[in-house]
Parts: structure tokens; C-alpha cells; sequence
């Protein structure tokens, strides 16, 4: 299974085996990974679920939708490649995929 | 800090009270009660995603069970609590079982109002509030025929959006002149009841239910007016209404639901309440309310995990809620109860507007449909209090953005 490493904002590398068809939000959240709240379960409503992705992974992520985009402008400390973590699948293609965690949520 | 905290109610709040009493660092024994026997999960995608078929049972689960074994958090799950002593601080379960508790909370939820009419325990008539119900509902998605969906609320609408999604013919009918009436501002539900049309739903308004009938299953809907709409299933979406009964007889006060202060706390100081179950005072409206949503749920049980730990937290967040139909997302901030005037921005058309609702110079709330800019302005500025330039939000050339810099 795709390896996915999360970084929390203390610098603390939390890596996990996900399933291909689930979100990297739900990646984390399965494997009990700190720092990621979903409160919407997934629904791209409330952008606490927000990951930094490794500029390496940029191309491979894919591109944020509009909807996705106008969330992340409001979100806590957002950057280029900020990114809505229940947004990304995880294909076998991300394996090795690195995120990093902001301080806070929403 | 030791003892035992006891939580009735497995739901969203239920299961975030016992992770935030760990955060807060309680250590003793945490036991949560669930009367179904599903790990705790959300909610919202049974009357989509899950509904539709897109989402498996486990990927609704809001943490793994390792979580909870992992926290020490004794789940009691498919066990319904029947008593709560508030003199002797013990619960009762159904099965006798006695526990001590040093706080409990009541976090038991809202299940739904249900119909009183001829006909209405028929087989085939559905209400959607857990897994059970949705897998019930689902075969009807498959089979086909019609599905007459009573109340055009946030179910009633997104199980229409479902079964249209599916191929199935829906009739939708509701009591009020509009749809969404009890929660969303006439533009809204103007766009819903065009969005709905557009998708092939019959939508009646202002039609009420007599009966239904059929011969050991429902077949048809019987209205006030006397017609008879033919159907294959009934789908019931009438509000819901708290659960106060074990509250209600541990002598507590109620207000429609639990009446908790501003930290979660019931009229009994070792009794906390949290999620569509209670009513809380809200900073922001200065007045009390009871809220039927997720991010409430989650809020409320955060600050009565932290306060029953110990701590000092007090409830002041902004109501939120989104629903999706079709290819519209609405999202909500604020409560508009009170508004004296609305603001429309955006193209309406175009499936991108939100309205929002002032009283005086003070913003109450705003629906967004597909805006999430909007939305997370509003957020911000309901939160503040502070009066916002109204001139400004009327003009399409104002930037949100600026509104809140």
C-alpha cells in the first residue's frame, strides 16, 4: 500500500500505509494521525483538514478545484501548495507522498 | 485528575467529548454509551454519498477502534441507557448494569419527529436518522417507482437529490409555501425549488399528508386536498425532536432540549449536555438556542469534555452547517432569525450567490451557494459582532476580502 508521511508542525513525522480510493484525510485520521480535524468528514465545507504538500509531490497531487481553492484562501496560514487534505486520493502513484501539518486548523 | 466519566449518546458529540476529555489530560475511566452498535460515525453522507452507494459503512467511522482502545475509552455500544440517578450519580443500563460516574454527559441527540396519521407504521414508510434506516432506503433507490418524500428540509431535499441521482421519480411535498422554510432565507428556497424542478422532482408545497394506504406495504399518499399520489416508498423528513427523556426524569431543566449554562453544564453541576440534544445560551445572538448540526455537535462536546475535566471553556462558537444537492453547495453561517433586511450577491444563474442577512448594521448570517469565499468571510464577521458596511456588501464590486481586512 502507498506510504504516506504526515509532518506535524513540530517537526514529528508520522508515516502510514493507506488504502488506494480513500483521501489522505482520511489516511490520517484512520491511522490516528494528530493534527487533522475534518470536521465536515470530507465534504470540501469546512477546510480543517488542511496539509502543506512536499513541492516534489506537487505535479502529482494534481490541481485544486475552485471550490477547494476559495476554502484554502481563508484557511490558517495558506500557501502555494496548501492543499484540502479530504480533496487528494491516494493512488498507488503517491506512494512515499510527504504533507506537512500546519499549527492550527480552520 | 481521576474518577469515571460516563457520556450517553455515541454520536458526533458523544465521541468528540471522550477524545477532548483526553486531551484536556483526564486519565480515570471514560465510558461511552451507544445504543447502536456501530463504532461512532457521521451522519451526513447517510443521506447521500452512503446512500447513493459511493461511501462502505467503515469510511463513515469518525476514528478507528484502535482509537479508542488506544485512549482507554470503554465502549458500551448497541447498550441503551434507561436511568440516570442523579442523587446517587449511578446510570442504569438496560441490561441493570449500575455505573458510578463522577460527571456524565448527556449527549443523546435529536432522532426524528415521527408522523401520526393513518397508515403511517406501514412497511415502506422510511425515516432517516442511522445506518440501519439508510441501508433500508437504499434498495427503494434501486428498485425504482416512485418515492414520495414528506417535508422539504435538509433530508427530505438531499434524499430527493439521491433518488434523482438513482432514476427514481420523487414527489416531494411540504406543508409551507417554501421549501427549507424553518431554516433558510426565501431566496434560498427559491433556488432549491427551481434546482429541485429542474431535476425532474414534483414538488408540491403547501401539501399536507392525511394517510397513507396499501395493502400490507404503503402504495399511496393520501393529501389534505384528497388526492392520492401512487407510490413505492415514503420517505418522512418532518424535523426532529430532542431526546429528554432520561434528562427529563433525573429532574433536570429543560428548554426545548437539555438546558445547559455556557460551559455544557446542565442544572445539575456534575451533569453536562452537548450536540442537538441541548440548549445553550449563544454569546452571539444573546439568546438561547438548539442546534441540529455537526460543527455545533462537535463545538459543544469539546467544551464540555474541557469542563469536565476540569477546565474553564466557555461555548461562543458561530453556528455553522452545509448540505450538498445536485451540484450545489450550500453552506451556513450564523442564524438569520431576525434579519431585517437581505443582501443577494453573486450570479444566481450561474449557480454562485450567497445572501446575506443584517439586522441593522449587524451581519446574523449568510447562506452561500457555491461561494465558499462568502461563506468563510461570513464566518468572520458574524463571529466579530461589529457592524459591517452594508453599502459595501451591496456593491458586486466589493472584494470580500476586504470586508474583513
Amino acid at each position: 500500500m502507498p506510504k504516506i508521511t504526515y509532518i506535524d508542525h513540530t517537526g514529528k513525522e508520522h508515516v502510514v500505509e493507506a488504502e488506494p480510493g480513500v483521501s489522505v484525510m482520511e489516511a490520517a485520521v484512520k491511522n490516528m494521525v494528530p493534527g487533522i480535524d475534518a470536521d465536515c468528514g470530507g465534504a470540501c465545507a469546512c477546510a480543517t483538514c488542511h496539509v502543506y504538500v512536499d513541492p516534489a509531490w506537487a505535479d502529482k497531487v494534481g490541481k485544486k478545484e475552485p471550490m477547494e481553492e476559495s476554502m484554502l484562501d481563508f484557511a490558517y496560514e495558506p500557501k502555494e501548495n496548501s492543499r484540502l487534505s479530504c480533496q487528494i486520493t491516494v493512488r498507488k502513484e503517491l506512494d512515499g507522498l510527504v504533507v506537512r501539518l500546519p499549527e492550527f486548523q480552520g | 485528575m481521576g474518577g469515571r466519566m460516563i457520556i450517553i449518546g455515541a454520536g458526533q458529540a458523544g465521541s468528540q467529548a471522550a477524545a477532548s476529555l483526553r486531551q484536556a489530560g483526564f486519565d480515570g475511566d471514560i465510558v461511552l454509551f451507544g445504543a447502536e452498535a456501530e463504532l461512532p460515525y457521521q451522519r451526513p453522507p447517510l443521506s447521500k454519498a452512503y446512500l447513493q452507494g459511493d461511501l462502505a459503512a467503515e469510511r463513515l467511522q469518525l476514528r478507528p477502534a484502535a482509537f479508542y482502545e488506544k485512549e482507554r475509552i470503554d465502549l458500551r455500544l448497541g447498550v441503551r441507557v434507561t436511568t440516570v440517578n442523579p442523587a446517587a450519580r449511578i446510570v442504569i443500563a438496560e441490561d441493570g448494569e449500575e455505573f458510578h460516574y463522577d460527571k456524565l454527559l448527556l449527549a443523546t441527540g435529536a432522532p426524528p419527529r415521527r408522523l401520526d396519521c393513518p397508515g403511517s407504521d406501514l412497511p415502506g414508510v422510511h425515516y432517516l436518522r442511522t445506518i440501519a434506516d439508510s441501508d433500508a432506503l437504499r434498495p427503494v433507490l434501486a428498485a425504482g417507482g416512485r418515492l414520495v418524500i414528506v417535508g422539504a428540509g435538509y433530508i427530505g431535499l438531499e434524499v430527493a437529490a439521491s433518488a434523482r441521482k438513482a432514476g427514481v421519480d420523487v414527489t416531494v411535498l411540504e406543508m409551507a409555501d417554501r421549501v427549507l422554510a424553518r431554516v433558510a432565507g426565501k431566496e434560498i428556497s427559491a433556488f432549491f425549488e427551481a434546482l429541485h424542478r429542474a431535476h425532474g422532482v414534483d414538488l408540491q408545497l403547501g401539501a399536507g399528508v392525511r394517510a397513507f394506504e396499501g395493502n400490507g406495504r404503503v402504495e399511496a399518499a393520501i393529501l389534505d386536498s384528497g388526492e392520492k399520489i401512487p407510490c413505492s416508498a415514503v420517505l418522512v423528513g418532518v424535523g426532529a425532536r430532542p431526546s429528554t427523556r432520561l434528562a427529563e426524569e433525573a429532574g433536570l431543566t429543560l428548554a426545548n432540549g437539555v438546558w445547559t449554562d455556557d460551559h455544557a453544564r446542565t442544572s445539575d453541576p456534575s451533569i453536562y449536555a452537548a450536540g442537538d440534544c441541548a440548549s445553550c445560551p449563544s454569546p452571539i445572538y444573546g439568546r438561547r438556542m438548539r442546534l441540529e448540526s455537526v460543527p455545533n455537535a462537535l463545538e459543544q462536546a469539546k467544551v464540555a469534555g474541557a469542563n469536565m475535566a476540569g477546565g474553564n471553556a466557555v461555548y461562543d462558537a458561530v453556528p455553522w452547517f452545509w448540505s450538498d444537492q445536485y451540484d450545489a453547495k450550500l453552506q451556513t453561517v450564523g442564524v438569520s432569525e431576525g434579519a431585517d433586511r437581505t443582501i443577494v450577491r453573486g450570479d444566481r444563474a450561474a449557480m454562485k450567490f450567497s445572501v446575506w442577512y443584517l439586522n441593522g448594521a449587524r451581519l446574523l448570517a449568510v447562506d452561500a451557494i457555491n461561494e465558499p469565499a462568502a461563506f468563510a468571510v461570513a464566518k468572520k464577521l458574524v463571529a466579530a459582532k461589529a457592524p459591517v458596511d452594508a453599502k459595501g456588501l451591496a456593491d458586486p464590486e466589493t472584494d470580500l476580502k476586504s470586508l474583513v481586512l
